[in-house]
């Protein structure tokens, strides 16, 4: 049967997308995207490239009310035997609803399509195994971790219909404002990341990591102690008790590689280690490795990585 | 103000991630339980701010059988002032949320603080499965918040910058980083702990909506390839023409 998938889209539509109508279309043909946002109808309509037969969005809602949002939702559910989302701040607040309201089992933190006894893969103990859960309600609802599945384009084309229901709720939620870093490129999406830790001393040595993450096109991630002593912003530690990543490429720069810290980012395809200890544990975790001090290698690597870019 | 806190427990950090019964449950051989750190650091932790700057009566609840009291004994020590555990061994989210919201509806709490996720299932599913049944607002993973009269104003990350919310109350709200820091009880409160009430309810029946049905540990790594710190041009041709990652 049919399955539904539900994209939160703004002007551009981005990788994540793709990967979740890929995601539906390998589950079922019959893939009907349900939207809220301001994204163009041009550019929804590039999703029918990826597999997406039908594109329903909603104009009036604001992602951030998850009651509207999951009532909208379940008015239409039935017509569905899969419901997919993107396991971001979005899908979080979305999809536990609409288990309760629809009583069908949440997958959340999927990470690859149902096995054939319909067992499906996701990440637990905070990516240091995985567990295959099964649903045991006849309609399923899905959270897909990022950077699961690769797009796949098909070719095809989509109809876009737009609708205006605003179903009422109890409870409310305004959204005040939206304050924007500048220029930053958000870590759970980002696909190259470049992390530094307790090694580099002081934030004055930052510079060189944003050097390198610049010459990338990375963006920047710290260990949980640098963010503690304010060295770095928050939203930067990653591991077991900060942000989860998974991008194609980890480049980890005087950090040790605790326990806590891997647990946060072993999911990333290819992790590259710098370090001056050659028995630092984040060695045994690595596809790469170099053993030397950050403050001569960084710089180094920031000009090879300008020179393969000024060559490409 | 009435704040209920949702606790659970969660293997030690360091914890051995090994399973048994051919690989269908987890191994708790030598593992240790800690209270979920996203529901003591931030969620508790914030609760009991809120409590010493406007006054508020601080729950907390937990799903879970006898061996949890001594994570809720902590939770107490650190400062709440009572607990409800639930008794029943959890068997899926939907299964806890049920039971919260079964007790969270008897007592019209203005505030329900739960952590982002744990830290071994990673669900992310039980706070906002518990704001649908109880039909409140939900905000997932906040990392600020402030009570300010009928309403709260939370921020959250998303793509691209911080959100700033208004949102009535009651409300359901997860808690991440940023929200408070942590707290290590001292000895006064570890003595209070243990004459805190502590009060054992029954559980509600309810199917499970998921199971697992087994797990799996990752692949193991080949071993690293050593890169001379002067050769940064090879790293740089292997990520390209090797790992094909840039
Ligand atoms: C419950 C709990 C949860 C935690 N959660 C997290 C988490 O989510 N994320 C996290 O990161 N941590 C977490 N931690 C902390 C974790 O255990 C480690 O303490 C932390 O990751 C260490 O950070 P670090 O590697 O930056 O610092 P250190 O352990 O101090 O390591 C610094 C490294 O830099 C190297 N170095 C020094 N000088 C140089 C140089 N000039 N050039 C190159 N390398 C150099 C050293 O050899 C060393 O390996 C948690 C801990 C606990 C108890
Ligand atoms: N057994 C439980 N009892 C009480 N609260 C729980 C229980 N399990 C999870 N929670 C709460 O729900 C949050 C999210 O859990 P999860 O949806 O399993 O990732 C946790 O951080 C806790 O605050």
């Amino acid at each position: 049967m049919a399955t539904l998938v539900y994209l939160h889209a703004t002007e551009n539509i981005g990788k994540g997308s793709l990967e979740l109508v890929t995601y539906a279309r390998k589950i079922d043909s019959d893939v009907t995207v349900f939207v809220t946002g301001e994204a163009p109808n041009a550019s929804l309509e590039t999703l029918g490239a990826y597999g997406a037969k039908e594109i329903i969005v909603n104009r009036v809602l604001s992602v951030s009310n998850n009651q509207q949002v999951c009532a909208w939702l379940a008015q239409h559910a039935a017509n569905y035997s899969t419901i997919l989302f993107s396991h971001d701040f979005n899908g979080r607040s979305i999809a536990p609803r609409l288990s309760v309201r629809i009583k069908a089992g949440l997958i959340s933190g999927a990470v690859s399509l149902p096995e054939t006894n319909g067992a499906i893969k996701v990440n637990v103990f905070s990516g240091k195994a995985f567990g295959f859960v099964k649903c045991l309600t006849e309609t399923r609802i899905i959270s897909l971790l990022p950077n699961s599945i690769a797009p796949e384009l098909i070719g095809g084309t989509c109809t876009v219909r737009e609708v205006n229901e605003q179903p009422s709720t109890q409870g409310t939620i305004a959204v005040l404002e939206v304050k924007k870093p500048e220029g930053a490129i958000p870590l759970p999406e980002a696909e190259l990341v470049v992390s530094a830790g307790r090694g580099l001393k002081g934030p004055e040595n930052w510079g060189m990591v944003e050097d390198l993450a610049e010459a990338l096109g990375a963006a920047t991630a710290c260990s949980r102690p640098v963010a503690d002593i304010g060295w770095r912003p928050h939203h930067e530690h990653v591991g077991q008790t900060g942000v989860a990543i998974r991008p194609n490429l980890y480049i980890a720069i005087g950090i040790s590689g605790a326990i806590q810290h891997l647990a946060g980012v072993n999911g990333s395809k290819v992790i590259v280690v710098v370090n001056t200890d050659a028995e630092a544990p984040f060695f045994k975790a690595a596809d790469y490795g170099v053993i030397g001090d950050a403050f001569e290698v960084v710089p180094k690597l920031t000009e090879a990585v300008k020179k393969f870019k000024a060559q490409a | 103000m009435k704040i209920l806190v949702c606790i659970s427990k969660a293997p030690d950090t360091t914890s051995k991630i090994a399973f048994t019964n051919n690989n269908t449950s987890f191994d708790e051989n030598g593992v240790q339980y800690i209270v979920n750190p996203y529901d003591e650091w931030y969620a508790l932790v914030r609760a009991l701010e809120i409590k010493e700057s406007i006054g508020a009566e601080v729950t907390i609840i937990t799903v879970g059988t006898s061996n949890d009291e001594a994570i809720m004994r902590k939770a107490l020590a650190i400062g709440a002032d009572n607990a409800i555990r639930i008794d029943a061994e959890p068997t899926d989210a939907y299964f806890v949320a049920l039971q919260l919201a079964e007790f969270a509806k008897l007592n019209a709490y203005d505030l329900i603080l739960t952590g982002k996720e744990t830290i071994n299932f990673n669900g992310s599913q039980i706070g906002g499965m518990l704001a649908e049944c109880l039909d409140s607002p939900y905000v997932s993973v906040a990392s600020k918040l402030e009570v300010e009269g009928k309403n709260i104003r939370v921020e959250r990350e998303i793509t691209g910058g911080i959100e700033v919310l208004q949102v009535s109350l009651p409300a359901v709200v997860s808690c991440a980083k940023g929200m408070a820091e942590q707290r290590i009880p001292n000895m006064r409160g570890i003595m209070a702990a243990r004459t805190k009430p502590l009060e054992v309810r029954p559980a509600l029946p309810v199917d499970a909506l998921t199971s697992f049905s087994s797990y799996a540990s990752p692949a193991t790594k080949s071993a690293v390839k050593i890169i001379d710190a002067n050769a940064l041009d090879t790293l740089v041709a292997l990520l390209h023409n090797e790992a094909k990652v840039i």
